[in-house]
């Protein structure tokens, strides 16, 4: 699957862990004076403290017994909920702390990159600030000045290159930030993140830029929450929980088993105190009104919500929407129809009917966002509230690719479209179900017309 | 191909040789306090000369005139100065060096980096000062046509024996402010208390000869004596002994300091 050079391991992680002790931090935020004076004044006490306090110590495994393998030139992702050893993962193999246990062998020149911006001096201008940072991030001098108009024309920032960065924009900021990065030139990179800020196209143009560096053959590790820019990017993916390899595999089908867990351990009920409003629940229905988490291609989806508003809410703006693996899909938004109900109280549900989804078969999630009648207070704001996902052989759609494994990792929603094709024949292709809609002529399917 | 082992209890194998790569990050660093220093202000470098020559200002009037004090025959503002140089060096260090490690803890947080690269460049940007007040004392003693003694070519020690005693107690210092942030009010005080305990407004041989061994203690005794017998020709008894407490401190201050710097180095990043 990979190139010539990918037997040599970039990086051989085995058995390592990261042990925190909570209480002892604890113990030492008192600082000394607490310390001096309760030694001082009952020395015993203090020592009986002291041991106390020892024993109350809890240890905390950040990670433990982690082993895995990166060969050269793989692009590897790492995902996990928050609190699963994803930024203890990258800060070991940074050498920004030491492992409790275990060892890692890295062969090749490292970069890493767990935030945007490290060291950037608010009062330096833009350019003190690509050399501060060069340097910061281990590039010579040389290889700064070497490289320096290149950094500037990939941030788009060069009449500001002389203002301090303190009066950029935070666009700007992070696109200088990123240039500098981008310019490093190591064997193996490791990615924290750093794509979650920016605009969509300067987003877009990181991405460009790390995929061509994976494609250059170098080795990438990469961390994100965004899962549209992990499958994007990486062939392998590694699954933390709680600290250990949960599972590690190609890219699509752990993300797709990871959209799976989350969706199983969805918080309900979702609650807004402040407004005393209770989502109890969010259950997904089909046309025929049965529960259900697997759809077919062009099916009705209903999503019911069942609340409880202890205090009366008036005129909520309710949006609901689909969110696929490579972003939403699509949405249903009171803000833009403007069709809200006049007040929510006491037990009762709302919901509402997509009809015939044009959706791949894939994994999706959908999202919640309630705002009060001002518009800005969020009441609810979840994603994730429920799951499914659409099965079905696009066969029956009419489809006859040869390459239809791809539709697990295509672009989700389909509209029906029709080619006009250089001889003149016109073909339609919709996805939606012959026997739920009324015939050819309302949505064609795949099919030959004069 | 570089190859790097990191593993539990021996990490930093390759901890010199990294000190070599980041080499250029000791300049960047200082680079970037010096030019950040003086933004925003009026007077700007003008400060580096301001804040010495307002203190030799102040102390030759309260030692030279109101005090008294012995001068030998030499002009006191020359005697003051020649001792503020070394003193305000080590005690500048001192504020910035401990400061440093937690100053910066967004680095040290996010980057890997030998972490006695930011405590290190935050002396040099010191000795920077020290440099701007000695081209001071070259005037002053221009001004005053005060040719120094032959001595002279024994100065380059002295500075490096202030510079190694402000960077082994900047070490620890640093080190200890990462876990116990009580330095931030300690360092304050001592540096005062220490302008006072130091023979900076007066000469060491005031000091009665009983307490003298004692007094010696201090490094920056047999240092400040040090930089008057070579600028200025002052002579004072048990020099050499002072001298010899004075290079047996800061050897000790210097390795004990890099000792538990390098102790504490593995977990800043979780303590800061």
């Amino acid at each position: 699957m990979f190139d010539a050079h990918s037997t040599t391991p970039a990086i051989t992680i085995e058995n390592l862990g990261k042990r925190y002790t909570i209480g002892h931090q604890r113990a030492r935020n008192d600082g000394m004076r607490h310390a001096i004076e309760g030694a001082i004044r009952a020395p015993l006490a203090w020592l009986r403290s002291r041991r106390h306090n020892k024993l109350q110590r809890e240890d905390f495994w950040a990670l433990k017994d982690v082993s895995l393998q990166i060969k050269q030139g793989e692009v590897v992702g790492v995902i996990g909920r928050n609190g699963a050893g994803k930024s203890t993962l990258l800060k070991l193999l940074s050498r920004i702390t030491v492992p409790t246990e275990g060892r890692i062998r890295i062969d090749g020149r490292v970069a890493c990159l767990l935030e945007v911006g490290t060291g950037f001096h608010q009062e330096l201008t833009g350019r003190e600030n690509i050399f501060l940072n060069g340097a910061i991030l281990g590039m010579t001098r040389a290889e700064i000045i070497r490289k320096f108009d290149e950094i500037v024309a990939f941030s788009e920032i060069e009449e500001f290159l002389d203002t301090p960065v303190k009066r950029y924009s935070s666009g700007m900021y992070v696109r200088l930030a990123f240039a500098v990065a981008a310019h490093l030139e190591p064997e193996i990179l490791i990615i924290d993140e750093v794509l979650a800020v920016g605009d969509a196209a300067f987003q877009t143009k990181c991405l460009g830029k790390m995929g061509g560096f994976a494609r250059s053959g170098r080795t990438v590790l990469f961390v994100s929450h965004s899962m549209e820019a992990i499958r994007s990017l990486c062939q392998r993916v590694v699954w933390l929980t709680e600290g250990r390899l949960h599972r590690d595999g190609e890219a699509n089908e752990i993300v797709e088993a990871y959209f799976n867990s989350i969706s199983n351990e969805r918080s309900f009920p979702c609650t807004n105190p402040d407004y005393g409003l209770i989502l109890q629940k969010v259950v997904l229905k089909n046309a025929r009104g049965a529960e259900s988490s697997q759809f077919c291609p062009g099916d009705d989806l209903v999503v019911e919500i069942s609340y409880d508003a202890q205090k009366r809410i008036e005129k909520p703006i309710i949006a609901l929407g689909v969110l696929g693996i490579s972003g939403s899909c699509f949405a249903s938004n009171m803000l833009l129809d403007g069709h809200r109900p006049d007040c929510l109280e006491g037990v009762g549900q709302i919901s509402c009917t997509f009809r015939s989804i044009p959706l791949l078969p894939q994994s999706y999630t959908v999202y919640i966002l309630i705002r009060a009648a001002n518009v800005r207070d969020r009441i609810i704001d979840h994603q994730e509230v429920a799951y499914f996902s659409v099965v079905g052989d696009l066969a029956e759609y009419g489809y006859k690719g040869e390459f239809l494994a791809f539709a697990r990792h295509s672009t989700p929603v389909v509209v029906p479209y029709e080619w006009r094709l250089p001889d003149g024949t016109t073909v339609a292709v919709a996805l939606s179900r012959p026997s739920l809609d009324g015939g050819d002529d309302i949505s064609p399917r795949v099919g030959d017309r004069p | 191909m570089t190859q790097m082992l990191i593993e539990a209890g021996r990490t930093e194998r390759q901890y010199w040789r990294d000190l070599w790569r980041y080499r250029e990050l000791f300049y960047f660093l200082a680079w970037r306090d010096l030019l950040v220093r003086y933004k925003q202000t009026v007077v700007g470098v003008g400060w580096s000369l301001i804040r010495p020559l307002l203190t030799m200002l102040v102390l030759t009037i309260v030692f030279g005139k109101l005090g008294k004090m012995p001068s030998g025959g030499r002009p006191y503002p020359l005697l003051v100065l020649c001792g503020m140089l070394p003193w305000q060096f080590f005690s500048t260090a001192l504020s910035e060096s401990g400061n440093s490690l937690v100053a910066n803890s967004s680095l040290i947080s996010k980057v890997y980096f030998p972490r006695v690269v930011v405590t290190v460049s935050s002396i040099i940007t010191s000795f920077v000062d020290f440099l701007i007040s000695a081209v001071f004392l070259a005037v002053l003693m221009i001004w005053y046509r005060y040719a120094p003694p032959a001595a002279v070519l024994f100065l380059p020690f002295f500075v490096l024996l202030v510079f190694g005693a402000s960077l082994g107690v900047g070490l620890w210092i640093a080190a200890l402010m990462v876990e116990y942030r009580d330095f931030r009010f300690i360092v304050p005080f001592v540096v005062q208390f220490g302008l006072y305990i130091s023979p900076v407004g007066f000469q060491s041989s005031v000091v009665p000869g009983r307490f003298r061994l004692l007094y010696a203690l201090n490094p920056m005794v047999g240092v400040i004596d040090g930089f008057r017998w070579c600028l200025l020709g002052t002579q004072s008894s048990g020099y050499w002994l002072g001298l010899a407490i004075a290079v047996i401190d800061v050897v000790v201050l210097v390795v004990s300091g890099i000792w538990y710097f390098r102790q504490t180095e593995q977990t800043f990043a979780d303590v800061i």
